[in-house]
């Protein structure tokens, strides 16, 4: 079956079964292989996308749901050579090791900052519920999307 | 972890997806969310030959408010119910319920509707369906009918709706002044799986006993139950902890919960649903009084 997606701000029309689940064509038929395969059961968040806005786990979606929407990857986010504010935080704060979860997560907390500006630790916590690390314990991960929401804050405040 | 081959249909109204369903009730289901469908089907646990894409079906989104009902589409996703503020105000019972659901990702594409047809015996929504007495709408291309949760389901992943109909909306009533509710849960951490989830209600008269009273339970038996003995022992009384504590103590009379699994132990699921009975009553009594 015919599906048209805008991924990242580019049109694809492609030719997929319908039994193609939206990871798969993301990384096999528009190679775009940030978005990882963790568990293959709905529960680790490595291939968390944005679905129209909304974080959504790509693995768990066939490709068919996403006909005629538009889809961020963490391919995505850096805008003309700038690290999104949650990519900062990664980075500035050490909120990955192996980096396997890392494109899911930064999704995740991208979500969440477009949704809550203040977020409280446990705020990110709860809205990282959907997405598993298994080297940082989680902390580094929390104080990188403190950095990225205090540089939102800022970047907002002097615009 | 891909599913077995199937043909791919989106009707773009209600009446054509009866109608597509009337055809080929047999070898299709029904895709609204598709996290408890899409899942199954990458263990092959389910391999439809068809499935029939409701999820974009605004007919079938939104929630409203009609005569003291609140009427919820069947394709509301959690996360649309979580963040509703009519039903923050009306009935923040099934507010509360949405947010307990899953993570971020499931509630941004998990619906209301998928959810209750599916009846996984942990799942969320049963407990406060059951505790509210929900009437659900289910149409096919023969009309609709509506059915009250209790009757709905029926075991563990079995409900009675039949293969040619589509469950359409959702009906509770809005809470009447001085109504107090919680949804308490014990997730299975890795799954978010409800081991129990409590979904209770109380609203109390300007005496400050109990007038009306309502527990509806999920995760401890093949399908969610009200814990009747629980209710008939705290109306009327006095709504203190003592009378919660004792009324509590009875929560899972009668009830045979799951078999052991990997997760509990039946003794631990009745346990846990007394424990978390008493709590969920607390804070409703707590919340009501405020």
């Amino acid at each position: 079956m015919k599906i048209t997606t805008v991924v990242n701000g580019q049109m694809h029309e492609s030719d997929v079964e319908p039994r193609m689940l939206l990871v798969h064509y993301l990384r096999e038929v528009l190679r775009l292989t940030g978005t990882h395969i963790g568990c293959e059961t709905s529960l680790c968040g490595a291939c968390t996308v944005l679905l129209n806005g909304a974080a959504v786990k790509s693995c768990t979606l066939l490709a068919a749901q996403a006909d005629g929407a538009e889809i961020t990857t963490i391919e995505g986010l850096a805008k003309d050579g700038q690290l999104d504010a949650t990519q900062e935080g990664f980075w500035e704060e050490h909120g990955l090791q192996c980096g396997f979860c890392t494109p899911g997560m930064i999704m995740a907390s991208y979500q969440l900052l477009q949704r809550n500006t203040h977020p409280t630790d446990a705020d990110i916590r709860h809205a990282l519920e959907g997405n598993l690390c298994r080297c940082t314990g989680y902390q580094h991960i929390v104080n990188a999307v403190q950095y990225a929401a205090k540089k939102m804050r800022e970047t907002a405040a002097t615009a | 972890m891909i599913p077995s081959a199937f043909e791919y249909l989106r009707p773009t109204s209600l009446a054509e997806a009866t109608r597509l369903l009337a055809r080929h009730a047999d070898e299709a289901k029904v895709l609204a969310g598709g996290h408890s469908l899409v899942p199954l089907m990458k263990l092959r646990l389910s391999r439809p030959s068809m499935l029939i894409d409701i999820g974009r079906l605004g007919e079938l989104r939104g929630i409203h408010e009609e005569n003291g009902t609140l009427v919820i589409g069947a394709c509301t996703t959690h996360y649309a119910a979580e963040s509703s503020a009519l039903l923050q105000q009306r009935c923040p019972l099934l507010a509360e319920t949405a947010a307990a659901i899953g993570d971020v990702q499931v509630r941004n594409c998990g619906t209301i509707g998928g959810s209750i047809a599916h009846a996984d015996p942990a799942a969320d929504w049963p407990a406060a369906m059951v505790a509210l007495n929900a009437q659900f709408t289910l149409a096919s291309s023969k009309g609709t009918r509506t059915i009250s949760a209790s009757e709905f389901f029926v075991d563990m992943l079995i409900t009675a709706m039949q293969s040619d109909e589509i469950l359409t909306e959702i009906r509770v009533p809005s809470n009447p002044p001085r109504t107090g509710s919680a949804y308490l849960k014990v997730a299975q951490p890795a799954s978010g799986f409800a081991l129990t989830g409590v979904a209770a209600q109380v609203t109390l008269g300007t005496d400050h006993r109990v007038q009306q009273v309502t527990v509806g339970i999920t995760g401890v038996s093949s399908k969610a139950f009200r814990a009747s003995a629980t209710e008939n022992a705290l109306r009327g009384q006095a709504a203190t902890a003592e009378a919660i504590t004792q009324a509590a103590a009875h929560a899972a009379d009668g009830v045979e919960a799951l078999d052991a699994d990997i997760h509990a132990s039946p003794e631990y699921r009745l346990h846990l649903a007394r424990v978390y009975t008493k709590r969920a009553l607390l804070r409703a009594v707590e919340r009501a009084g405020s």
